[in-house]
């Protein structure tokens, strides 16, 4: 069962209609926000949790929970409360964003503001991709045309709530897209992790109550509000419900960016929006499901995986953000995966010792795995190497970075001792020389 | 308070501690690198974790608060492999050249890898390399050995206040430096060598010279400044290699001036090791019989009051005892520790110390600050002013001149005396005010009139009570208040500094007083110096009697705020010179008078019979009487205040005479005020 065109959040993913205003408008954007801020912050938080709406940023974290989180009123000492959305989407593979920023700003405004709103965020700040030059410049004539309808600012879209929303452009490191390595960004230091606790929505942006949401989650808000929960939640299994925006790229007819229903047959996604594998299913290698960090799944598992955070993770990988890449069998896995050792040691803060000197040693030993010149105890040590990474820095970020090595060992151990005693054949004669 | 369980061992810590300070609590030794008491959380070295029930990933105990119930394991299969893996990490980078390295027997990243490490690596690749830094005359850098625990970079920004170190580039490519090469600009340059738990950072003068196992190492104080700093000095045979702080909450914490740590080479250079007698114009050796002969000869004929006698900034309580013992003999009251004229009324203890005591300055609310430069005067003093500026709430007001940087804001009020008056509004709400005087801005002819006013400002902020005195005058050298407390000045007729220069007396002895151009003595005058260093003043003396410097001699010495203190003899002195007491001593003998005392208990026995303090060892300078030193507050005059200090790192005879000080004050800009 396709998803229904009436049933898209982005109906204008693919550019086909202008993105401003008056446009966005006829798309049914700003319909009846002040209706909807009028029921209440705890009636929208509430209206979120039922929806079962979880991060669209990779973690997976259920939106409406996360909300409350935020203090119920405004803390004593007068600080202010604070709204961030991450558009810092750095992860390979993963270029969902980018469209809604592009094609669809008003979507992401109207959310932040209802959001604002529903955590008491007298603020909000958008921080995008400093890559994302045009969209961000997109985005901020949005904003400047929704200041100029009344639809932000004091008395926000007639709601009588004031919300003020601010773009800031990041300078293009990896790491800022972690929530509070962008927090620190966003302060004008240097993008390095906090730790945590405090949680930033205690202690956040220029020590502010803060919550920090992904583009997307923001961006489905309104749909939400206006179609209610239970619309939201009859798609996918439950506790994954909902649409989602999945990028597939790779090794497939015709790569896109689409809407879907959650919980999709991972081959159903391929075959029916991508035109299928290239040179059929058959020819299918293995699929990275949810953007570079989360590891590979071979073609058996890829045969009937459904596309949700807890089948993936059943098979030790995730939905991350969705970010679809399909290898077929011309592709060497290895070099694939060493390809992104080598762009994790590039954008490892350096923060922590495991991440900092960690990164580097896998890169190294991935490069060798690449040539065969390595030993076959050494595909043990590397997956060592991992383990005592994972779990031991300060953010996210080591456990992204090791999980594609991981998938690689997991599945095509095989692949890689091949490589080492192909490399044993044709290099030994050279050594008797 | 929080109860909690460390390995099964119930333990109580204040409310929003850390889990590895209840650890520690809990007697549990927690490995770790970044973390440092005095600094603020990095959680980034990852040595530190422990695991904690109910946790799924192992937490880093120096940034984890600790809640009511919680159990912590900290000797787990899961805890030690993670110290082994993080280690291994660690060392895959580290170059593996302790037998070079001068952190070599005193490193932590050696320790730790015995105690916590594997006994090999895997690391197949080609290790890190990164280019030297250059941050100053007195760190040497090796960054092949940096760790990135950032403890300098942390040290630089909050305790020195000195945001200059950072790091560039991101993961494996991170490096700490400056970004610009250049020097470090702060007087606390040696506590990063301190800090840096690898050979990463180590001391420059220092390098290849001894490995820490071949040291003796004696407990003393510092004199290069008036805080007293608590420090070991490291010997091996005759000489000093280094100076290294000793942990003194009361007094420095644990950090040390740049003086005070590098200037010891200047105590091999130009040092007076055998008595000299001017003779025909020119000074020519003689031994010590000569020598005192030649002074008998000249003082016996003169009446007491034509001698005079002068102390110098370094000396001990010991010496100027019998000094003032010998002139009072002499019927000598021409006597003066005051080279700077600084107008200090010594007739009560409040009006010449800093009342509040150092470790008053974390209680005080708000200061200000009258005609001084903490951060060239006394640098860890100052450090402790910024710790208690960046607590929060704390006015700093200023009288001086434009332009200094003490590294943390102040209401610059005014450059002369007038502005005092203006002063009141910063200490209005103030519950611990506390009015800092620098010696210099009593070292002027209104000096007497400044510090009337800083009383009268103070009286007025009700800062000077029982429980609490906020009235303090920060002196430059060791030896100042100790002079002070044994009334080395003048008596009821006797002359003042300025009444002896000129030919205003026929002889006059000079204890290592340094401090003044001799050139003001009169040209007939019989000078005799007796000190430790061929400075300046030792050039204009008919005799010259070798002494010991403060590293050569049990000594006692009085800091700032009034603290007895002792310091001990790490090296002898060298050659024929001698302990000053004793040369004292010898010299009475000489004279026929013995001074009553032939053992330093006896001597320490006089000191206490003139002065209590140095029976009890410190006294409390609560101020039980309001009434104010002598000089009229209404005498101020309109001359701006000027820096007493203007090069930090040459201020004494001993920096002066040391090479490393010498380079610092021609690489590091002298006006740290530039800004």
């Amino acid at each position: 069962m396709a998803l229904a065109d009436r049933d898209r959040i982005f109906t204008n993913l693919y550019g086909t209609q202008p993105w401003n205003l008056a446009d966005a408008q006829k798309r049914g954007d700003w319909d009846g926000t002040a209706a909807i801020m009028a029921k209440g912050r705890d009636w929208i938080v509430e209206e979120m949790k039922q929806s079962g709406l979880r991060g669209r940023g990779g973690a997976g974290f259920p939106t409406g929970l996360k909300w409350s989180f935020m203090p119920k009123e405004r803390p004593a000492d007068g600080r202010p409360v604070y709204l961030v959305i991450n558009a810092d989407e750095s992860e390979p593979g993963t270029c969902k964003d980018r469209d809604i920023l592009r094609h669809d700003p008003h979507k992401l405004i109207e959310g932040a503001l209802l959001a604002g709103m529903a955590m008491g965020a007298t603020a909000g700040y958008i921080y995008y991709r400093g890559e994302y030059f045009n969209e961000g410049n997109i985005l901020q004539a949005a904003i400047d045309e929704a200041y100029d309808a009344g639809l932000l600012g004091k008395n926000a879209a007639g709601s009588g709530y004031d919300f003020e929303l601010y773009t800031h452009r990041g300078a293009g490191a990896y790491i800022c897209g972690e929530e509070t390595a962008l927090l620190e960004s966003l302060e004008g230091k240097k993008g390095m992790p906090r730790l945590k606790p405090p949680f930033p929505a205690a202690v956040g942006l220029y020590g502010c109550p803060t919550t920090v949401n992904n583009v997307e989650t923001i961006a489905v808000v309104p749909t939400i509000l206006r179609r209610g929960a239970s619309w939201f939640s009859s798609f996918g299994r439950p506790k994954n419900s909902g649409t989602k925006i999945f990028c597939l790229q790779g090794h497939v007819n015709k790569p896109c960016n689409v809407e879907a229903e959650m919980s999709i047959p991972l081959r159903e996604l391929i075959d029916r929006y991508a035109g299928g594998v290239r040179g059929g299913w058959d020819n299918l290698l293995a699929v990275i499901p949810g953007g570079s960090s989360t590891p590979m799944l071979p073609k058996a598992i890829c045969d009937d995986v459904l596309m949700d955070f807890d089948a993936l993770r059943d098979h030790k990988t995730g939905l991350g953000t969705a970010g679809v890449i399909v290898m077929d069998k011309s592709t060497d896995l290895i070099k694939a995966i060493a390809r992104l050792a080598q762009f994790y040691k590039h954008e490892s803060c350096g923060q922590c010792t495991p991440c900092r000197e960690g990164m580097g040693w896998m890169k190294r030993v991935m490069d060798r795995m690449t040539e065969g010149r390595a030993e076959v105890a050494e595909i043990d040590v590397l997956e060592q190497v991992t383990r005592q990474i994972e779990g031991h820095t300060i953010c996210a970020f080591a456990d992204g970075a090791v999980w594609p090595i991981q998938g690689l060992i997991r599945h095509f151990r095989p692949l890689m001792e091949e490589r080492i005693a192909d490399y044993r054949t044709r290099k030994l004669p050279m050594a008797a020389e | 308070m929080t109860k909690l369980f460390v390995d099964g061992v119930e333990v109580e810590v204040p409310a929003g501690s850390s889990v590895l300070q209840a650890c520690e609590v809990a007697g549990r030794e927690i490995p770790r690198f970044c973390y440092h008491e005095r600094l603020s959380v990095a959680g980034n070295c990852r040595m530190c974790l422990v695991e904690v029930e109910k946790a799924p990933k192992p937490v880093a105990s120096c940034a984890y608060p600790v809640a009511e119930g919680m159990k912590v394991f900290t000797d787990t299969p899961m805890v030690r492999n993670a110290r082994r893996n993080v280690m291994e990490f660690l060392l895959i980078n580290h170059p593996l050249d302790c037998p070079i390295c001068d952190q070599g027997g005193e490193c932590d990243l050696q320790d730790q890898a015995v105690a916590y490490g594997k006994d090999g690596s895997r690391f197949l690749e080609q290790k890190r390399a990164v280019k030297d830094k250059y941050v100053g005359p007195l760190i040497k850098t090796i960054m092949n050995r940096c760790i990135h625990c950032t403890r300098c970079i942390r040290f630089a920004t909050e305790v020195a206040g000195v945001p200059e170190l950072g790091a560039t580039g991101r993961g494996e490519n991170m490096e700490v430096g400056t970004y610009v090469e250049k020097a470090l600009t702060t007087e606390l340059a040696g506590n990063l060598i301190d800090l840096c738990p690898v050979g990463a950072l180590t001391s420059r003068p220092y390098a290849f010279v001894s490995r820490p196992w071949e040291l003796r190492k004696t407990d003393s104080v510092d004199v290069l400044d008036a805080v007293g700093a608590a420090i070991r000095i490291d010997t091996r045979g005759p000489e000093v290699l280094r100076i290294l702080p000793r942990t003194n909450e009361d007094v420095n914490e644990e950090w040390l001036g740049d003086r005070s740590r590098f200037s010891f080479d200047g105590l091999k250079r130009k040092r007076l090791d055998r008595p000299w007698i001017r003779r025909d114009g020119k000074l020519v050796a003689a031994s010590w019989p000569e020598a005192f002969a030649a002074i008998a000869e000249k003082l016996k004929p003169l009446s007491g009051d034509r001698i005079g006698a002068v102390a110098g900034d370094l000396v001990d309580a010991e010496s100027v005892v019998a000094l003032k013992d010998l002139m009072a003999g002499l019927g000598s009251e021409n006597l003066d520790c005051r080279q700077d004229g600084a107008a200090l009324d010594a007739s009560r203890r409040e009006f010449y110390v800093f009342g509040s005591g150092i470790a008053g300055i974390d209680d005080a609310d708000a200061l200000v600050i009258i005609g001084s430069n903490p951060r060239t005067e006394a640098p860890v003093l100052n450090a402790r002013i910024r710790k208690r500026w960046l607590a929060g709430k704390f006015p700093v007001g200023f009288v001086g001149p434009a332009g200094i940087d003490l590294t943390y804001p102040v209401t610059a009020l005014g450059e002369g005396p007038s502005a005092i008056a203006d002063a009141a509004a910063i200490l209005k709400d103030a519950k611990h005010p506390m009015v800092l005087v620098g010696r210099g801005a009593l070292a002027r002819p209104d000096g007497a009139a400044v510090a009337a006013a800083a009383w009268a400002l103070l009286r007025g902020a009700e800062g000077l009570r029982a429980d609490w005195n906020g009235f303090c005058v920060l002196h430059q050298f060791g030896g100042q208040v100790g002079a002070l407390d044994l009334g080395f000045v003048p008596g009821p007729q006797g002359r003042s500094l300025g009444g002896m220069l000129g030919g205003g007396v026929d002889a006059l002895w000079l204890l290592g007083a340094d401090g003044f151009d001799p050139a003001l003595i009169g040209p007939e005058t019989f000078v005799i110096y007796q000190g430790h260093h061929g400075d300046r003043a030792a050039s204009r003396a008919d005799v010259i009697l070798p002494g010991a410097a403060y590293t050569e001699k049990e000594a006692t010495y009085v800091n700032t705020e009034g603290r007895v203190q002792r310091g001990r003899a790490a090296v002898a002195p060298p050659g024929e010179a001698r302990e000053d007491w004793r040369i004292l001593r010898a010299f009475s003998a000489v004279l026929g008078t013995p001074l009553p005392y032939d053992t330093i208990e006896a001597v320490r026995a006089r000191m206490a019979a003139v002065n209590p303090v140095f029976g009890s060892g410190f006294l409390t300078a609560a101020c039980s009487d309001p009434a104010g030193p002598a000089g009229d507050p209404a005498a101020l005059g309109d001359a701006p205040f000027v820096p007493p200090i203007p090069v930090y790192w040459q201020a004494d005879c001993i920096s002066r005479a040391s090479a490393t000080m010498a380079e610092c004050a021609r690489v590091i800009p002298p006006a740290m005020a530039a800004e």
